[in-house]
């Protein structure tokens, strides 16, 4: 099947949202997120690259709505976002062990009051979509771990989002089935045309996915630099070996070790 | 891998696997053969010590008269386990909907849990035998005085194991159902309480022995008034008569009915929980 080409209707021009001056200390005092000023265009894959205790995935709740900034504050500018705009993909599967796949998959829309009936032409195609057809009546603990996460992509698709929230979804699998499921994303991102804001500590993962790369520092959790990643869509498997991804990762990892040099020297003082 | 070329077709296995295979097989045997064959041992041992010592059988009867009797006296031991099954049941339903409803009532609000808990702690601790006279006093119907006692001893662990349960769900869960604008009543319904089930039925295996330890226990407190029929109280009868055949057959009814509750309810939890959690899944060797 050839790869729609929707490749950079990522509009530049149309901002989807602005973070202004995000600021965020926990009871505890410690101050997670400092001054944070970002925004995000209209389909935008966006990463937040950092080292651990550096805050994006704080940054990404305060985003999903799911934490409050201490200040500052986020401007969706204008839009009339509703929460079905908003889809998340947790670190883990998060699924509900006791449910089939298609049930996992309904439960957004069934929380919206959509029957099962009206819900299996999405939840059908959207799991044709992240090869799990044929899947449907299996119960989580039969999946493989890549499988699992497939069924939290769905989920996170079904109700078809303006943007698309990822927090370290791939970390805990094993590198060939993280390869397969970058490629898949990448390419259901070039479908559906949404944004995403992916949280992860590879610089590998976020150069290969990204258009844009914001690197962050820890302590206090703050945005270092903003990278922009120079590679045409599509991007496959030869990508990764191409020249100029080793030298975006070589760019990518200076400017984290930077991030992470700043963070040391603060750290002495 | 040379040993593999020499392995003749037709032992396929190593001999560490057929010894694997051949231990797996015995236990599965052992499991159900041993307590049979132990359970006629001691059978045999009683009517042999009944022999060789004489006892005569209003101290120990034989095994042979205890069954005797209870085929004998069966009419009115059977009339007598169903008003004790009647009490059985009706209380543990009753700690059903009392301990969940309570669990649900608590994990809606801290603070009518730290409130509320305290007093149930007091009733669970207290000996239901410490108690019954004052449920003696308020309470006038029988029926009402035994499920009263009975529900109070099953109901905690339905309602600390449904509270344990509604408050394990994954936090990452929770904040799904959030980010989905999920009413507290579907996070209940669709999240907190099957999240809860394997606590729930953990509970409830326990409630169904308590309940009929609740039901027999009200029943000997109660039953010194010779109003009830139950079988705790044709234990009694056949104490003051010294008729231990009797006694021994009504015992022996009470101990196959806990059995039975136990079974049946390990079977029930077996069945909601064998395709997805752990406790239900075979083990992998």
């Amino acid at each position: 099947m050839p790869i729609p080409t929707r490749f950079f209707m990522s509009d530049r021009s149309h901002p989807l949202l602005h973070l202004r001056s995000i600021g965020k200390t926990f009871a505890s005092g410690v101050t997670a997120l400092q001054n944070v000023n970002l925004t995000v265009h209209d389909g935008d894959f966006l990463s937040l690259l950092g080292p651990s205790g550096c805050g994006k995935s704080t940054a990404l709740r305060i985003v999903a709505g799911l934490s409050t900034p201490t200040s500052g504050i986020v401007d969706w500018r204008g839009a009339q976002l509703k929460q079905s705009d908003i889809g998340f993909v947790f670190q883990e599967p998060t699924l509900l062990p006791w449910a089939s796949v298609f049930d996992n998959v309904w439960l957004p829309l069934r929380l919206r009051g959509v029957s099962r009936n009206q819900a299996s032409v999405a939840i059908a195609e959207v799991l044709e979509r992240v090869h799990l057809t044929g899947f449907e009546n299996a119960v989580p603990r039969e999946l493989s771990g890549g499988m699992k996460m497939r069924v939290s992509i769905a989920r996170g698709l079904v109700t078809r989002p303006r943007i698309l929230l990822m927090d370290e979804p791939f970390a805990a699998l094993d590198e060939i089935t993280r390869f397969k499921l970058n490629n898949d994303l990448l390419e259901l991102w070039g479908e559906r045309g949404f944004t995403v804001i992916f949280v992860t500590h590879s610089v590998f993962e976020s150069v290969f996915l990204s258009n844009r790369i914001t690197v962050m520092a820890a302590k206090p959790g703050r945005i270092f630099e903003d990278l922009a990643v120079d590679a045409p869509y599509p991007r496959t498997d030869g990508f990764r070996t191409s020249a100029i991804y080793s030298e975006i990762c070589r760019t990518t990892s200076a400017s984290l070790s930077r991030a992470m040099g700043v963070e040391v020297r603060d750290g002495v003082h | 891998m040379a040993s593999i070329d020499i392995r003749p077709a037709s032992m396929p296995i190593d001999a560490e696997e057929a010894r694997r295979l051949r231990s797996a097989r015995i236990e599965k045997t052992a499991r159900w053969l041993l307590p049979i064959v132990i359970m006629c041992a001691a059978i045999v041992l009683w009517d042999r010590v009944c022999v060789w010592y004489e006892i005569p059988r209003y101290i120990l009867p034989r095994p042979g008269v205890v069954l005797a009797t209870l085929i004998a006296d069966a009419p009115l031991l059977f009339s007598s386990l169903l008003v004790t099954l009647r009490i059985t049941f009706l209380s543990l339903l009753l700690a059903v909907v009392g301990g969940v409803g309570l669990a649900v009532l608590f994990t809606q609000s801290r603070l009518i849990e730290m409130s509320l808990f305290p007093f149930a702690i007091v009733l669970q601790v207290t000996p239901i035998v410490a108690i019954f006279p004052l449920i003696n006093i308020y309470v006038d119907d029988q029926t009402t005085k035994l499920l009263l006692c009975a529900w109070i001893v099953a109901f905690f662990p339905i309602l600390s194991n449904t509270t344990l349960g509604l408050n394990s769900v994954d936090r990452n869960l929770i904040d799904y159902f959030r980010l989905n604008g999920a009413s507290r009543w579907q996070t209940l319904w669709h999240l907190r309480l099957p999240a809860a089930m394997p606590y729930f039925l953990g509970g409830l295996k326990i409630a169904g022995g308590l309940a009929l330890i609740g039901a027999v226990v009200a029943e000997f407190v109660a039953g010194s008034a010779g109003q009830s029929s139950g079988l705790a109280s044709r234990i009694i009868e056949a104490g003051y008569r010294l008729n231990a055949p009797r006694l021994f057959a009504a015992l022996i009814l009470i101990s196959a009915t806990g059995i039975v509750i136990f079974l049946v309810l390990s079977l029930i939890s077996h069945l909601v929980l064998r395709r997805w959690h752990e406790s239900a899944l075979k083990q992998e060797t």
